[in-house]
């Protein structure tokens, strides 16, 4: 910076006296010179040989006048006409610097400058020039930026220059990325057929997304139309007849007349509105009007308005067939060179097989991560309606309890990993208390009654819902996940699985590990087995049944909980949350077999596999999707009414 | 004497514990049949198999004349073909009148449509009665059932059965919890029965199986132990060691 | 036979005089034919009602009767509602779209007037094309057999399935909620054929009655509903009066035993189901040309609890405890959520009844659930309790009854 400054002042120094520019004029002048014409003029369409005048200069200092042309620091000076870099000094005064020699000339009043203002057309023109210098730029930052650029947007004249920055690139990730990039622009642009089948089958295993988009174009088709059979030297994928291969006679029929290569067909409307035009004395064309409700009548009515001539003729069908035979239609690849589209159809061929294995495994993730949501939002209800037998309507209401506890905490403490790590305990203390509140206070007093535990627990679901209602309002409240959550585990450009599902895998795994450690190895667990199985025998081997009761239901309602603040991670929190669970959890542990963890957790994998295979055929649907899951449910239960791990015999009951 | 049902190679498993263990049995068209045996022995899944609440893993059940399977059969259609049963505990629809109850057990066409249409008549009345005053309830009919006494339930339940004109008769411990009088009734009502149609009794109580005076079948592990006369089974050396133990 | 029915159970005579009374007077008051005591939607609110506890002796048909308690009866309700609801949209829009055409130069052919016709109906979900569904709409005889039909079939495949696997109890609840939840989520597709989650509208218009104004038509929409109600209580009485009664009620407190008599209980549970299933149809074709619109948010399952809710508060096993719930429960809701109750100030915070009946109801069904199992029909008890105490001489100790017995057995 101090250096430009004394430079500057140097210069300032040694140029103090006008000089005539023209004498001074460097070579990047003169040339700026010889488009001035074009330059100042600014426009698209001609600025092309100015820009190429730049950049092919072989210039050092062509850059740098790119950079400032784009960046609309170019401005001439109106006395002569130069072209300068000019830097703002203050609101009307600006220094002026050369291109050539980039030594600061002058000062100029702002009055006798013009700026030089290119269009976003011609920038972005310019940007492209620029691109070739900018690949090989020593700043790799500035090669990335211009790399990426070139991604997005390439085109046939950057080719050479990529390849030709190829070997001299230091970066090995750089170098590797021109490397694939300079692959797919040959398949694009190179204009030797050899080299662009060559590439083809080298990226053709490939699954980026970039590469479909490469080869796409040269597999894509226009439907032409020939009078006769088409010319020799297209590439044509195919003949088409109509009224057959999926053609239909009418839509050939549209083409030919479109193409102005045959009379227009008269449609209906045209025909109401010629005889609306024609009506005479309440007949038209001989025609009593009130007949013409009649599809027959009215076609009568045309054909004799058109043999009067005061309507377009009528086409009959066999005139239709006459123009359709006089014609041929043809698919043809706008890729002149069938080698070339031979090769991408192949390698397309065999990137859409490798596509489909890749969906099909990313498929089976998403399956894996909504059964694992299933299976979260049922694992409570394993406790309280498979191992306690209490159906409980309101669970779904704990799992909203447990998501607005998340996004209260949140409200409270805005780092979220802090947030999430003290909104999982709360939600379970929460719902852990409700749920023993809701045992204690309805639910005790129904056991053995469970078509009425199922009432009450209703009443209770629809008032917890209008609760949560009018504390939080009706629209959703966001609960947002720590950052480290936040990305996607991306395995290729088709397979990606967010690290939230990620998460909510672990955590379904870990409840797994949780409620058999609780039911097999605790005390409460073996209470709990034995008051469901006996309550009588238990309380007479000193069990407290109300007491293991209540805690097995605060257990499930708080697990519940936990589930709310997961669920509440990806999907928006509203009072509806947990009704949108509540009937796929039942299904969950009713499918997998009641009071069996492991039935409910292939019931959830048979469930969420299941809505996932039926959203894959259906793609466009997901409210079909649960629709045809829940019918193929209900006639599942037909087959296996006790649930995929029935219980047998006599301890199966009635 | 010809067979009204006959039981052959029958088995039958829960998770493995063989409940009923290559069992044979026979009962002709009208005879009394007492069934005894220890707990376990598989007498209730026995009666289950017979009605259709239980299939079998393996054997065939064959009843009447013609020897149709009844193994294929719901347990309504098993009823309508002739075979009643007395459960263990009494089941009566307490929420209803004995009339109702009696009504409800006639013999009449069982088809919903049937049923919807139909209204008790004259006969059915004066049948009801007769069941009733057999089983001394004629003064309750207007009762509902859910306020009679435990006695009084099995009877009306005993009742149910005659009103359903069975040929065989599956009764599970008609004397559980009553009175030496109502045994007695009891006792009455089942000779009574057993004189037109088959009957088989399961019970626990020596005394009560003494009085019905008939062949018993001793049950032990799922299998025929031992038939015979009572004094025969009870002087069988296997039957003491069952009841005594090993 | 008839008489000696009648004969039998005064309390529908009772019944039926206390409808026919409350019809008259509120003919006498209505807007449309009497006085202007009572405004033309209050008219529609009363019919809407009567309608509704149709429905709700239904639901006591299967639910306090046999035991079924069935959350799939408003899908029923609502099928029927569409099937009527196809019809009058149809028509009615028959009806405009050819007078607009009348003016055209030329008349239009049938093909042009169904064209326009569904461009009309389904122009709000993008469509024009009519669904193979609406083949009938254009007949009003197939589409009333239809608002039976429909739901019959549909009930009497469903039965046919649930309860030749043998589910009962809650599992057999959680499935009819799990099928009216897949009815509903089908029918919020816009390709469901049935307009999406816009559903029908604009059933209030009666084609071909345009020129009686609403305030009459509303009248003779509660004379249809009482005489539906009429009818349908009639026949529920007859069904449970007889031995079909007895076997439905021996289902409910023991299937097993039933099943042993050699009744084919499935067959039973079927028949109710599906009749059931019809009558609800029926109420919902009544129901929705008085609401004006049906669409899929009416079906979903939480309509189908609050039926089970008026049912019981009214008192299941009884059919007028249904009526009355379904009455009760349903005007007094709708004076709470029609902003017509005061809120009450408690100094700190203002309970808005608007938002807080919803709990309110929650609230008290629990509490009816807990304390008053009977329902407000239990009220009837303790009248003819006090008027008829020496009743045969016993107490009747049916608090212990077998109802609660069979569902601790399960």
């Amino acid at each position: 910076m101090l250096k430009r400054v004394i430079f500057g002042l140097i210069a300032a120094l040694a140029f103090a006296m006008p000089m005539f520019a023209q004498d001074a004029a460097g070579p990047m002048q003169g040339i700026l010179q010889q488009h001035a014409k074009i330059i100042v003029k600014s426009s698209r369409k001609t600025i092309a040989p100015a820009i190429d005048a730049v950049a092919g200069s072989g210039l050092p200092q062509a850059q740098s006048v790119l950079e400032a042309w784009q960046a609309k620091d170019m401005w001439q000076r109106e006395s002569d006409g130069l072209f300068f870099k000019a830097e703002k000094i203050d609101s009307k005064t600006y220094r002026l610097i050369d291109f050539d020699s980039g030594d600061a000339v002058a000062e100029a009043d702002k009055r006798d400058l013009k700026q030089i203002k290119p269009n976003s057309g011609i920038r972005a023109l310019i940007g492209t020039a620029l691109v070739k210098f900018q690949l090989n730029d020593p700043d790799p930052a500035r090669r990335a930026d211009a790399l990426a650029s070139l991604e997005r947007d390439a085109d046939k004249t950057l080719l050479e220059p990529l390849r030709a920055s190829i070997a001299s690139e230091k970066d090995p990730e750089l170098q590797a990325r021109k490397r694939r990039l300079e692959r797919l622009l040959t398949i694009s642009y190179d204009p030797e057929e050899a080299a662009r089948i060559a590439a083809i089958e080298e990226m053709s295993s490939d699954l980026g997304v970039d590469v479909r988009a490469a080869l796409n174009p040269l597999v894509a088709t226009t439907l032409k139309i020939f009078p006769g059979d088409p010319p020799d030297g297209l590439n044509v994928v195919r003949i088409l007849r109509p009224g057959k291969d999926d053609f239909s006679r009418d839509s050939a029929y549209t083409l030919l007349s479109d193409a102005g290569l045959a009379p227009e067909r008269i449609t209906s409307d045209a025909i109401r509105t010629a005889l609306a035009e024609n009506i005479e004395d309440g007949r038209v064309a001989g025609v009593p009007v009130h007949q013409l409700s009649d599809p027959a009548k009215r076609v009568e009515a045309y054909t004799a308005l058109a043999a009067e001539g005061r309507a377009a003729p009528y086409l009959t069908e066999a005139e239709i067939d006459e123009a359709l035979s006089t014609h041929s239609f043809a698919e043809i690849y706008a890729e002149p060179s069938p080698a070339v589209t031979n090769a991408a159809v192949a390698a397309l061929g065999r990137i859409a097989t490798r596509v489909g294995m890749n969906q099909t495994l990313d498929l089976v993730l998403d399956a894996l991560s909504l059964a694992s949501i299933y299976f979260l939002a049922a694992i409570g209800l394993a406790i309280t309606f498979g191992v306690m037998g209490v159906i409980n309507m309101a669970h779904g209401e704990f799992i909203m309890m447990g998501a607005y506890t998340g996004y209260v905490v949140q409200q409270m403490i805005p780092n979220h990993t802090v947030s999430i790590i003290v909104a999982i305990p709360l939600a379970f203390a929460v719902t852990f208390g409700a749920g023993v509140a809701l045992e204690r206070l309805v639910i005790r007093w129904l056991y053995n009654r469970p078509l009425e535990t199922l009432l009450a627990t209703f009443g209770i679901s629809i008032a917890l819902q209008q609760l949560a209602k009018n504390i939080f309002g009706t629209q959703a409240r966001p609960l947002t996940s720590p950052d480290w959550l936040g990305g996607a585990w991306v395995l290729n450009d088709v397979v990606s699985i967010s690290y939230i599902r990620i998460a909510i895998f672990g955590l379904a795994l870990l409840f797994l590990m949780l409620f058999l450690f609780i039911m097999k190895r605790t005390r409460l667990g073996l209470e709990t087995r034995a008051v469901t199985q006996n309550p009588g025998m238990a309380g007479a081997m000193g069990i407290n049944p109300g007491r293991v009761n209540m805690l097995t239901f605060g257990l499930g309602s708080g697990i519940a909980g936990i589930a709310g603040v997961a669920i509440g991670l990806f999907a928006k929190v509203t009072s509806e949350l947990g009704q949108d669970y509540i009937v796929q959890s039942f299904m969950t542990v009713v499918v997998g077999g009641v009071g069996n963890i492991w039935g409910t957790l292939l019931g959830a994998g048979l469930i969420g596999s299941l809505q996932k295979g039926i959203e894959w055929l259906n793609p466009s649907n997901t409210l079909a999707a649960q629709t045809y899951m829940i019918i193929f449910i209900i006639i599942f239960i037909q087959f296996r009414p006790r649930g995929i791990i029935a219980l047998k015999g006599r301890a199966a009951g009635d | 004497m010809s067979t009204l049902l006959e039981v052959s190679g029958v088995s039958v498993s829960f998770d493995g514990f063989k409940a009923i263990n290559n069992l044979s049995f026979a009962i002709g068209q009208a005879e009394l049949r007492a069934i005894i045996g220890p707990n376990g022995a598989g007498k209730t899944t026995f009666m289950d198999i017979i009605t259709g609440k239980t299939r079998p893993d393996s054997g065939t059940v064959l009843w009447g004349e013609k020897s149709r399977s009844l193994l294929k059969m719901t347990e309504a259609q098993i009823a309508r073909a002739g075979v009643g049963r007395k459960f263990q505990k009494p089941t009566v629809f307490e929420d209803q009148t004995v009339q109702e109850n009696l009504l409800m057990a006639l013999e009449n066409d069982r088809n919903p449509f049937a049923v919807l249409f139909w209204r008790p008549g004259q006969t059915d009345f004066e049948r009801v009665e007769e069941i009733a005053t057999e089983i001394g309830l004629v003064d309750a009919l207007k009762r509902k059932s859910g306020e009679l006494s435990h006695g009084q339930k099995q009877w009306l339940e005993i009742g149910m059965l005659l009103a359903q004109e069975p040929r065989l008769l599956l009764v599970d411990e008609p004397a559980a919890g009553m009175t030496p009088a109502e045994r007695e009734h009891t006792t009455r009502l089942l000779v009574e029965a057993a004189k037109t149609r088959a009957v088989v009794v399961v019970e626990h109580d020596m005394e009560f199986i003494r009085r019905l005076d008939c062949r018993v079948t001793v049950l032990h592990e799922g299998s025929v132990l031992a038939e015979g006369s009572l004094d025969h089974v009870t002087a069988n050396k296997e039957v003491i060691d069952v009841y005594l133990g090993r | 036979m008839r008489k000696s029915f009648l004969a039998q159970n005064p309390s529908v005579l009772i019944f039926l005089g206390i409808l026919g009374m409350f019809t008259l007077a509120v003919t006498v008051a209505s807007e449309g034919l009497g006085l202007g005591l009572i405004s033309t939607s209050f008219v529609k609110t009363l019919g809407k009602t009567l309608v509704l506890a149709l429905i709700a002796v239904a639901m006591d048909l299967v639910w306090g009767y046999a035991g079924i308690l069935s959350l799939g009866h408003f899908a029923f309700f609502g099928l029927g509602g569409y099937m009527i609801g196809m019809w009058l949209m149809y028509e009615r829009t028959r009806q405009i779209v050819v007078d607009s055409m009348a003016n055209a130069p030329i008349p239009p052919t049938d093909q042009e007037i169904v064209d326009a016709i569904g461009t009309q109906i389904f122009g709000v979900v993008g469509s024009s094309e009519f669904p193979a569904i609406w083949t009938f709409a254009d007949s009003l005889i197939i589409q009333l057999v239809l608002i039976v039909a429909i739901p019959g079939v549909l009930a009497l495949v469903f039965g046919w399935l649930a309860f030749r696997s043998r589910v009962t109890g809650v599992y057999l609840s959680i499935l009819t909620q799990a099928m009216t939840l897949a009815l509903s989520l089908y029918l919020f597709q816009n390709d469901s054929g049935l307009r999406g989650n816009n559903g029908l509208s604009g059933l209030q218009n009666i084609p071909h009655l345009d020129h009686v104004p609403q305030s009459v038509l509303s009248v003779w929409f509660l004379w249809a509903s009482a005489l539906a109600l009429a009818l349908g209580y009639l026949f529920s009485a007859w069904i449970v009066s007889g031995k079909f009664g007895s076997v439905i009620r021996g289902i409910r407190d023991n299937e097993a035993r039933v099943r042993f008599l050699g009744y084919s209980v499935e067959g039973y549970k079927l028949l109710l189901f599906t009749t059931t299933a019809m009558m609800s149809g029926i109420a919902g074709a009544l129901y929705y040309p008085q609401a004006g619109i049906v669409n899929p948010a009416e079906i979903a399952p939480i309509a189908s609890i609050y039926l089970a809710v008026w049912v019981a508060i009214g008192g299941r096993g009884r059919l007028y405890g249904a009526v009355i719930g379904a009455i009760f429960v349903s005007l007094v809701s709708t004076w709470f959520t029609g902003g017509q109750a005061p809120d009450v100030n408690l100094g700190f915070y203002t309970i808005s009844w608007v938002d807080w009946w919803t709990i309110l109801l929650g609230l008290s069904f629990v509490a009816v659930t807990l304390f008053a199992p009977k329902g407000m029909g239990g009220l009837f008890d303790l009248w003819a309790g006090r008027r008829a105490p020496e009743r045969h001489g016993a107490d009747l100790g049916p608090d212990q009854g077998a109802l609660r017995e069979k569902e601790a057995n399960e």
